[in-house]
């Protein structure tokens, strides 16, 4: 027998960060998908009217948000239905909470799977954060049914959309990575979590418009990087009426890109040690 | 060296089959830090904290005293593996056995890449699947077919291959008739089989099995011992296999890895590595006083039982041996009428009962040994567990006096085939064993 030149495709060493880890990404591509379309059919097994209850979700809380911010409040419209304008915010506000608030448990609820077998960890949170986006979707039917509703013609500016929500998506995405890393050694941030997301809520302008904030804090209050994502919405949405930032946005997508890159920095450092720790 | 008759099969494994090592590893370790203090194992950031300080405290001391950082208090290293290097050629079945903690599951964790070695290398040629628990994935609120699909993308296949051996995998988990229905509501038989099933169709050249299959009913284990032994002679894929029961290693494995204390002890031919280790019993056979009851606990204590000569708690015997039971204790109650006994069980079933005498006769205080001879050839391959008890029908007491230790000890006769432990035979029990 002839011995033969020994060629291995992996080699498995402590501290070598595998260089095929994106090629591998892409091998498990259908991971993804089978992920979320996995928590998609879960998600409403055994309920009776099953997928409605997506809509139902955010139109229940449209409702609440019009009432206590419009009618009870009577914050100022700008001269657009209250609850287009709400809803123009809740849309990405909930797309981002949820699929923060997912994708930071998202290791804790699959750990079974971490700890027998091996896939790039990275599919958990994304995936978890491509079921958010499915539902995001759907929440957005409602938002067409709000305009036929109030006979209100979105503006142009509308084709930019997409541009928002793949900031919002990047925004939820990096911090909810370091999250679920951070959760998987220290469990503390199980509740942490519930909390950032609420009262994120309450500094994020869902209920009015951040025009209300004064000039000089602007800048400042753009440090939230879902105030760009959200007045970016309410800019697509509702047209010249609500004037977008411009500094403030940069600010946001500057600190969105920091937080996208070094939660996935950080998760790549970590994800060796969570069948270990968790 | 095999060679495939059929078409395309030949060329490709003619040339991979030249003495090809698929996987090497090189001085691997693997080592935990083990905490002492406090109870919980998962880290708070309280504690970090905590840590931070005193680690701070310690390292300033450790600058004077010149003591090494790492005995942080309470904190000790613990290497689940140590220096373990090996090479496993293509088509080789390797059944890598030891007890409990010897390090098994770390081993095939370290080489399925799912926890990353301390120390050492790891490199590997060809895809790797493994099967660390079964229905890794599994979501019990899917159906079977649903859960077909979503297993094969967690274990690495495309929609496209499973689609291919979805008829397959289903005819071979024989779960045909419930493939529609939530595998929560399915037997754990069948969720094995379905898990197996996926596993062992999906198209990887080096196909790691930790111990699943003891879950299965022994028909199942016999298809998928079968499926594997295909698997690895005529595809000439790589399996490594763990397992407690020597029986189904001595028929898979061409090769064996011997494991203890996180090392290597011992490499070689299966039937070699098997030998070793049931003769390397460690003293774990005394007996646990709870786990004995009767009226007669007050008077007579069993200390310990040993088979063969070896005190340990999962021993492997050959049919064609004789087994010796010894079974120790301390009578601390003179009694008048008293005889030992042991029951040989099978899943449960009482099969016999012995005693060391056939009348009961007197005991004096201090200790004892009772002695059970089970003749060659009886017993038939397979797991027993013995039961050991002893009466007192003395006169200076009321009626029957007893005490029982129930399924104290197991053991397992190994599938080692003659003229007279013929494997054509069924049952528990040889009859023309003499």
């Amino acid at each position: 027998m002839v011995e033969q030149v020994e060629e291995f495709d992996l080699i498995v060493e402590p501290g070598r960060s595998a260089k095929n880890y994106w090629n591998d990404i892409w091998r498990f591509r259908e991971l993804f998908v089978f992920l979320a379309w996995r928590d998609i059919l879960v998600r409403y097994k055994q309920t009776v009217i099953g997928l409605a209850w997506s809509l139902i979700r955010p139109f229940l809380t449209m409702i609440v948000f019009t009432v206590v911010f419009g009618k009870v409040a009577k914050l100022d419209a700008q001269g657009v239905p209250y609850a287009i304008l709400v809803y123009a915010a809740m849309l990405p506000w909930q797309f981002f909470s949820t699929s923060f608030s997912d994708a930071s448990n998202s290791l804790l609820t699959n750990s079974n799977m971490l700890t027998k077998i091996y896939f790039p960890r990275l599919i958990i949170p994304a995936s978890t954060v491509i079921v958010n986006f499915i539902d995001f979707l759907i929440s957005f039917v409602i938002m067409i049914g709000l305009m036929i509703w109030y006979h209100f013609v979105p503006p142009l500016t509308i084709i930019f959309l997409p541009l928002f929500l793949i900031l919002a998506l990047l925004t939820s995405m990096g911090a909810g990575l370091y999250i679920a890393v951070l959760n998987v050694k220290y469990r503390d941030f199980k509740y942490i979590v519930p909390f950032v997301v609420q009262f994120g809520m309450y500094i994020s302008p869902v209920g009015w418009s951040s025009n209300v904030v004064p000039e000089k804090w602007r800048l400042l209050y753009s440090m939230n990087p879902m105030v760009g994502v959200i007045d970016g919405f309410r800019w697509c949405i509702l047209g010249g009426e609500s004037q977008i930032y411009i500094p403030g946005l940069l600010i946001s997508i500057g600190l969105t890109l920091c937080i996208l890159v070094f939660g996935i920095w950080y998760f790549r450092k970590m994800e060796k040690t969570f069948a270990d720790i968790i | 060296m095999v060679f495939q008759e059929n078409g395309k099969n030949f060329c490709r494994y003619n040339l991979e089959l030249i003495m090809n090592t698929v996987i090497k590893v090189e001085n691997v370790g693997k080592s935990y830090i083990i905490r002492h203090q406090g109870q919980s194992s998962y880290v708070a950031l309280r504690d970090v904290i905590a840590d931070k300080v005193k680690g701070t405290l310690h390292r300033s001391k450790s600058l004077v005293t010149k003591s090494p950082v790492i005995n942080a208090p309470g904190k000790e290293e613990f290497w689940a593996l140590n220096d373990v290097s090996f090479e496993v050629q293509q088509g080789d079945r390797i059944g890598i056995i030891g007890r409990n903690g010897a390090g098994k599951s770390t081993l095939l964790k370290v080489l399925s890449r799912i926890t990353e070695p301390t120390v050492g290398r790891i490199s590997t040629k060809g895809r790797i699947a493994s099967l660390l628990e079964v229905g890794t994935g599994f979501h019990p609120e899917l159906t079977g077919r649903e859960n077909i699909y979503l297993n094969g993308a967690v274990l690495g296949m495309h929609r496209a291959e499973i689609k291919n051996k979805f008829d397959e995998i289903v005819s071979f988990s024989e779960v045909e008739k419930f493939l529609d229905t939530p595998v929560k509501r399915y037997s754990s038989g069948m969720y094995v089989r379905l898990a197996f099933a996926v596993a062992a169709y999906l198209e990887s050249e080096i196909l790691i099995v930790d111990e699943v299959l003891a879950v299965g009913d022994l028909q199942f284990q016999k298809k998928c011992l079968g499926k594997m032994e295909d698997i690895s002679q005529t595809e000439g894929r790589t399996v490594l296999f763990v397992s407690h029961n020597m029986g189904t290693i001595n028929q898979l494995c061409n090769k064996g890895i011997l494991l203890k204390n996180g090392r290597i002890s011992d490499i070689g031919s299966t039937s070699d590595i098997v030998r070793t280790y049931m003769k390397s019993g460690s003293a774990n056979g005394k007996i646990d006083r709870s786990s004995v009851s009767g009226t007669l606990v007050a008077d007579i204590e069993f200390t310990e039982v040993l088979i063969n000569g070896i005190d340990s708690n999962d021993i492997y015997i050959s049919p064609s041996s004789e087994i010796k039971i010894l079974v120790k204790g301390i009578c601390k109650s003179e009694l008048e009428y008293y005889r030992t006994g042991i029951t040989i069980l099978n899943d449960g079933v009482k099969l016999f009962s012995l005693h060391n005498c056939p009348e009961p006769v007197p005991i004096k205080k201090g200790p004892f040994i009772a002695e059970f001879n089970i003749p060659k050839y009886v017993l038939r391959p397979g797991d027993y567990a013995l039961s050991i008890f002893g009466h007192d029908n003395g006169n200076n007491r009321k009626g029957n006096e007893w005490i029982y230790g129930n399924e104290i000890l197991t053991f397992s006769i190994l599938e080692e085939w003659d003229t007279i432990n013929d494997s054509h035979n069924e049952g528990l029990i040889n009859i023309n064993y003499q």
